[in-house]
């Protein structure tokens, strides 16, 4: 909402420094977006008497002037063809620098005359593209003055940001009041005395609206005024529209605008002479066209409300008025609107359409509904004032709303809720200054009538807020929150804590943490299982982020891929965070995900790197299983996992039959030439919801230790077995050979070729026997080795090798 | 002592000296210590001797054996010294060599300034709480006070899904705001809770991202006031910038689901074109708070009459962005490891209010 200092103050009577104004307009909640001081940067430019201006004795084109500057007489050449003797112009002293050039201005010699300064056009003062001549100023133009005060230029812009609530605000006077109300002068009266109309309109007003849509326009006020002479807007109001953005087209049309701005009163003008017969408010016809103002023509769908005449369309009512009804230069007869309509269907009129109107903007924000009938006095006033005319009756259709609401303000809520003591008195005295009517009642209770333009205000909140906010955020004393509880509350959920755990964990295991978008391709999505048309987007920003992610790998990739194509190949990265599965809460999953792609490290004299691959990828799930303190040995390793990773080289790690904790493995060769990879990438996914929730314990005291005293003993076996026996069999039937005497069996070496025969594999164990009881002796561990090898020949069918 | 003895001695001592290798040592023990060792020889002659003089003879044989192994032992120790000198004289590598890589990961700064967050109003008596990201018209909008014509919904920029049927489209949340409605739908006052999380708008430039994170914060009693409400930010901003004199303001503003409502700037300079948080001559906004609307109180079930409480929320890249000086929000997302590894963070790094919350 811009204005100028000029506009607020033909509002508010006050000597508040404009600093002191901008402060209070942002902390009372008008926030200060921009102040533009224009009369500051054109200060050195003043107003120069053209003494006499001569031709140039050697220069076709140019002139000799002595310039009266207030200070004294200055010689310029001049290039302009309507610098003459007599004019008033704008004279830049030489050494000053030219606001639409940068350039600084210096004395010099052109063409033999010297030249001390220069009249500037409009686009060398940075006002406008007009370069074809220099500015001339009006002939009582006080001479040595900054020109800017002449031209109405000295009148600072301010821009603040409205918040939706506040409709009031979107005119000069709304904002002038909270100004008043807070402290920073006085709010001017505005009496508008009605014109009497002095015949009746020959354009009558009625509403054809369906039930049902019966509030779309409550109230519509009109008047027909003949005999206008239509023309440009005078200088003052011209000044005012220019310096808020706004051009200035017509006297008619300006002083519409300077309503819609002045008391945020949207008004529109007709040409009644394009009338046909009368006003009829109705809702659109399907596939009505309207040319509109802006130049565009629409096609309307129905549910818009529009003003029409007896054959057509002339308006989107409460956005945009038609053009073959519009007033022009040769309109001599207007029939003037002030109307109110629904915030809503203008609302949604708006959007279907994508128009943007200063009228729009405010009629969905909701318009005083009992300002109608003085908005349209205050016109006429002011068309009859600028453009003469005789002004008909007013005609009506519809009732004003009702907007009178009353409400209880406890005064002892003003601290309770806005933690600050406010006297009773000044309370009043606020809500009064923001034109609430108030009743003191004996309980000291107040029984508060807000004013009509204050459809926001809807309790006592509102109403404790109006008060706080004008007394100032400032004067609440800031009070730390009391502790609950005597011993510190711990801030996170189990699951919560895990997912902390699982980025530190991972990070400490060399991976790098991604954040990445919840969204991907349906491409990409489709790789991994994504196809649950829920989880669409039905307003991507791009096509390529179009779907919910159904795994957080796609996007691990893609994070791998740019790194190798800025050229880091080997990259570690992982990311926790959701997945989607469908479009419940349920469907929503906390994951932690990890990616090697390309080798285990850089090329090394000590550390020979190798292509990261899936043992990698379960390494790093084990580790982290283990970070999060779940038990590795309840762990069960299976070769199955989703389509997106290598068949052959991907596994799940489950607890039980049915729980997956993780899926890993190395990422199948397809998906990675989906995403234009090399290879190889291995990677993880780990379900953080399906960790079994950690048991709530009584106590934090660990289970006692009791360490064996005795010399634990380490066999090696190496057996040869088919070659698809897993691992994981031959160590669990070794295991079983002495549950409780053997603690631990590692494979340490697993070998195929030459020795071995065709299909078979050879695979070492060491195996680990801790006795608790005693020593052992070379009797018993030599039985407890036949035991070993019996049960791994029993179970795999393997053979010990010699 | 016997001079045949005393000779031997000085023999023994001089060959013991001389001995250039442990074996050669060795040999020389054998030679005379050994079982057949010329002084084991002389220790057999004893038997042969008068008591009085075996006695004599007898101690001064021991006394020569104790010497002599004295003499082998001290001259074994320094041989050996001398072959340790000479072979780790061979072992010399180059210690200029690289060393082998070490895991050397980093946490991401929204990770990191999350984890900040919730040690701060942790201390507070906060505890985290949680939403989904797809979430019902309802929770977003509806229960908040924004009814679907509100001029604020279009402020949101909301993502809708594809819902299927004549169901209201479900939303990616605008804003962590609709944990509030769900935290108060399923637990009683007294509520203290926050909320950090993935949040939505479909917008994307410089300074917007389709998807970025915020922090909501919600305490419901009976008797908590906005002194309460600058109480709680004031010492949550001057602890998470590290700045305990941060100058705050807090400005009248708007929003559906508080009244009143407030947004929060903190002090910043911006000479040199150089963003420094502090004392300076300008404010910078750095979040939106407001006490609770009764309308959301009652929408969520909790009485208006009897409680009341305060509602905030705050940007995280944008804080993370203040803080750590991180120029550009996109580049959050990009996964660049050269950023991750200049902005990141070390897995040790946990913040704690005890140990400082960053290095």
């Amino acid at each position: 909402m811009k204005f100028t200092l000029g506009w607020l103050k033909a509002h508010l009577e006050t000597e508040a420094p404009l600093d002191r104004i901008t402060d209070t307009l942002t902390m009372i909640g008008l926030e200060l977006e921009s102040v533009e001081d224009r009369a500051a940067k054109l200060a050195p430019f003043t107003v120069g008497y053209v003494v006499e201006a001569k031709q140039h004795p050697d220069a076709d084109r140019l002139r000799v002037c002595i310039v009266d500057t207030g200070t004294g007489k200055v010689q310029v050449v001049c290039g302009a063809p309507n610098a003459r003797t007599g004019m008033k112009g704008v004279f830049a002293p030489a050494g000053t620098v030219i606001p639409g050039t940068g350039a600084e201005l210096k004395p010099g010699i052109i063409r033999g005359q010297a030249s001390n300064g220069m009249l500037c056009s409009a686009r060398e003062m940075g006002l406008g593209e007009d370069h074809a001549g220099i500015i001339e100023l009006p002939d009582d133009a006080p001479v040595g003055e900054p020109f800017a005060r002449v031209l109405g230029l000295d009148d600072p812009v301010i821009d603040v940001s409205v918040t939706p609530n506040r409709a009031d605000c979107l005119g000069v006077r709304g904002i002038a009041r909270d100004l008043a109300a807070a402290g920073l002068g006085r709010l001017k009266p505005r009496v508008v005395a009605p014109v009497p109309g002095t015949f009746k309109s020959p354009i009558g007003v009625r509403f054809n609206l369906p039930t049902g849509a019966a509030d779309a326009c409550p109230l519509f006020v009109g008047r027909y005024i003949r005999g206008v002479k239509n023309g440009p807007s005078p200088k003052w109001l011209q000044d005012r529209l220019t310096a808020i953005g706004l051009r200035p087209i017509s006297a008619l049309v300006d002083i519409t605008n300077f309503f819609t701005v002045d008391v945020n009163r949207p008004l529109h003008v007709f040409d009644a002479d394009t009338v046909a017969q009368e006003i009829i408010v109705r809702l659109a016809k399907p596939g009505e066209r309207l040319a509109a103002l802006n130049g565009k023509e629409y096609t309307l769908a129905g549910e818009e409300t529009v003003i029409a005449d007896a054959d057509s369309a002339l308006g989107l009512g409460g956005v945009i008025g038609g053009e073959p009804s519009g007033c022009t230069e040769r309109t001599v007869n207007v029939f003037v609107e002030a109307a109110l309509f629904d915030p809503i269907r203008t609302a949604m009129t708006g959007r279907r359409h994508q128009i943007v109107s200063d009228a729009r903007y405010r009629f969905e924000r909701g318009i005083d509904p009992a300002a109608v009938f003085e908005g349209m006095e205050a016109a006429t006033r002011m068309i009859q004032e600028l453009c003469g005319g005789e002004a008909s009756e007013p005609v009506v259709a519809g009732d004003a709303p009702q907007w009178h609401r009353t409400y209880t303000l406890r005064p002892a809520r003003v601290h309770a809720l806005g933690g600050v003591q406010v006297p009773t008195d000044d309370a009043i005295r606020i809500l009064k200054d923001l034109g609430f009517e108030i009743e003191r009642e004996p309980t000291e209770m107040l029984r508060i009538t807000p004013p009509s333009w204050r459809g926001d205000v809807q309790g006592e909140a509102d109403l404790v807020e109006e008060i706080v906010r004008i007394w100032g955020y400032d004067s609440i004393p800031a009070v730390s929150l009391p502790r609950e509880t005597a011993t510190p509350t711990v801030a996170l959920t189990p699951a919560q804590r895990r997912s902390r755990d699982a980025r530190r964990a991972l990070a400490a295991a060399g991976l790098t943490e991604a954040v990445t978008f919840s969204f991907l391709s349906r491409a990409h999505a489709a790789l991994f299982g994504g196809d649950n048309p829920a989880l669409l987007l039905a307003n991507p920003i791009s096509a390529d982020l179009d779907m919910m992610r159904p795994s957080l790998l796609p996007n691990l990739l893609l994070a791998a891929k740019r790194n190798a194509d800025r050229g880091i190949a080997d990259s570690a990265l992982y990311e926790v965070g959701p997945q989607f599965g469908d479009d419940t809460p349920e469907g929503q999953r906390q994951v932690a995900a990890a990616l090697r792609a390309g080798a285990t490290g850089p090329r090394h004299w000590g550390a020979r790197p190798r292509p990261s691959d899936a043992i990698d990828a379960k390494g790093d799930a084990l580790a982290l299983l283990s970070a999060l303190g779940l038990a590795i040995d309840n762990i069960q390793v299976a070769a199955e996992a989703p389509g997106w990773y290598h068949p052959g080289r991907s596994g799940a790690l489950k607890l039980g039959p049915k729980t997956v904790l993780a899926w890993f493995g190395e990422i199948h060769p397809r998906v990675l030439a989906a995403f234009d990879m090399k290879g190889p990438a291995a990677a993880f996914e780990l379900f953080l919801d399906a960790l079994p929730a950690p048991k709530a314990k009584d106590s934090k005291a660990r289970p006692l230790l009791r360490l064996s005293p005795f010399q634990p003993v380490e066999r090696d076996f190496a057996f040869v077995l088919d070659a698809d026996v897993p691992a994981d069999k031959v160590m669990r039937a070794a295991k079983s050979a002495d549950k409780a005497l053997i603690a631990n069996v590692g494979v340490f070496d697993v070998y195929q070729g030459k020795g071995v025969p065709e299909g078979k594999k050879s695979l070492a164990i060491s195996v680990r026997l801790q006795p608790t009881t005693r020593t052992l002796t070379d009797a018993e561990i030599e039985a407890v080795g036949h035991r070993i090898v019996a049960a791994v020949v029993k179970a795999t069918g393997a053979t010990l090798r010699g | 002592m016997n001079d045949d003895l005393e000779t031997l001695r000085g023999e023994a001592a001089g060959r013991i000296a001389n001995a250039a290798s442990l074996e050669a040592l060795e040999t020389l023990r054998v030679e005379l210590l050994g079982k057949k060792g010329r002084v084991t020889e002389l220790m057999k002659t004893l038997g042969g001797l008068a008591p009085e003089e075996r006695r004599a003879r007898g101690a001064a044989l021991n006394t020569l054996k104790d010497a002599i192994t004295r003499e082998l032992e001290a001259r074994s120790r320094s041989l050996a010294d001398a072959e340790l000198d000479r072979r780790l004289a061979s072992e010399r590598i180059d210690v200029t060599l690289p060393a082998r890589p070490w895991p050397d990961g980093r946490v991401h700064p929204i990770s990191q300034t999350i984890d900040e967050m919730v040690a701060i109003f942790g201390d507070m008596g906060f505890v985290v709480a949680e939403g989904p990201d797809i979430e019902e018209d309802f929770y977003n909008f509806t229960a908040l006070n924004i009814p679907p014509e509100h001029p604020a919904r279009q402020a949101h920029d909301t993502f809708y899904l594809q819902t299927a049927g004549s169901e209201a489209p479900k939303v990616l949340r605008t804003h962590t705001s609709p944990v509030q409605v769900r935290t108060m739908l399923s637990q009683k006052p007294p509520i203290r809770i926050i909320a950090p999380g993935r949040t939505y708008r479909s917008d994307h430039d410089a300074t917007h991202s389709p998807n970025f994170h915020q922090i909501e914060g919600l305490v419901i009693d009976r008797t908590t006031h906005m002194g309460h409400l600058k109480g709680c930010l004031i010492e949550f901003a001057r602890t998470f910038f590290e700045v305990p004199e941060l100058p705050v303001r807090f400005r009248a503003s708007y929003f559906p689901f508080t009244e009143p409502s407030a947004e929060m700037d903190i002090g910043c300079s911006r000479a040199g074109g150089e963003l420094k948080i502090g004392a300076g001559g300008d404010w910078l906004e750095i979040l939106g708070c407001g006490m609770v609307h009764p309308k959301v109180l009652a929408n969520c079930g909790i009485d208006p009459a009897e409680y009341q409480g305060f509602a905030f929320g705050m940007g995280i890249e944008r804080a993370a962005m203040l803080k750590y000086g991180i120029p550009d929000l996109r580049t959050f997302y990009e996964a660049d490891l050269r950023w991750l590894r200049h902005y990141g963070f070390l897995a040790i790094d946990l913040p704690t209010l005890s140990g400082g919350l960053a290095r």
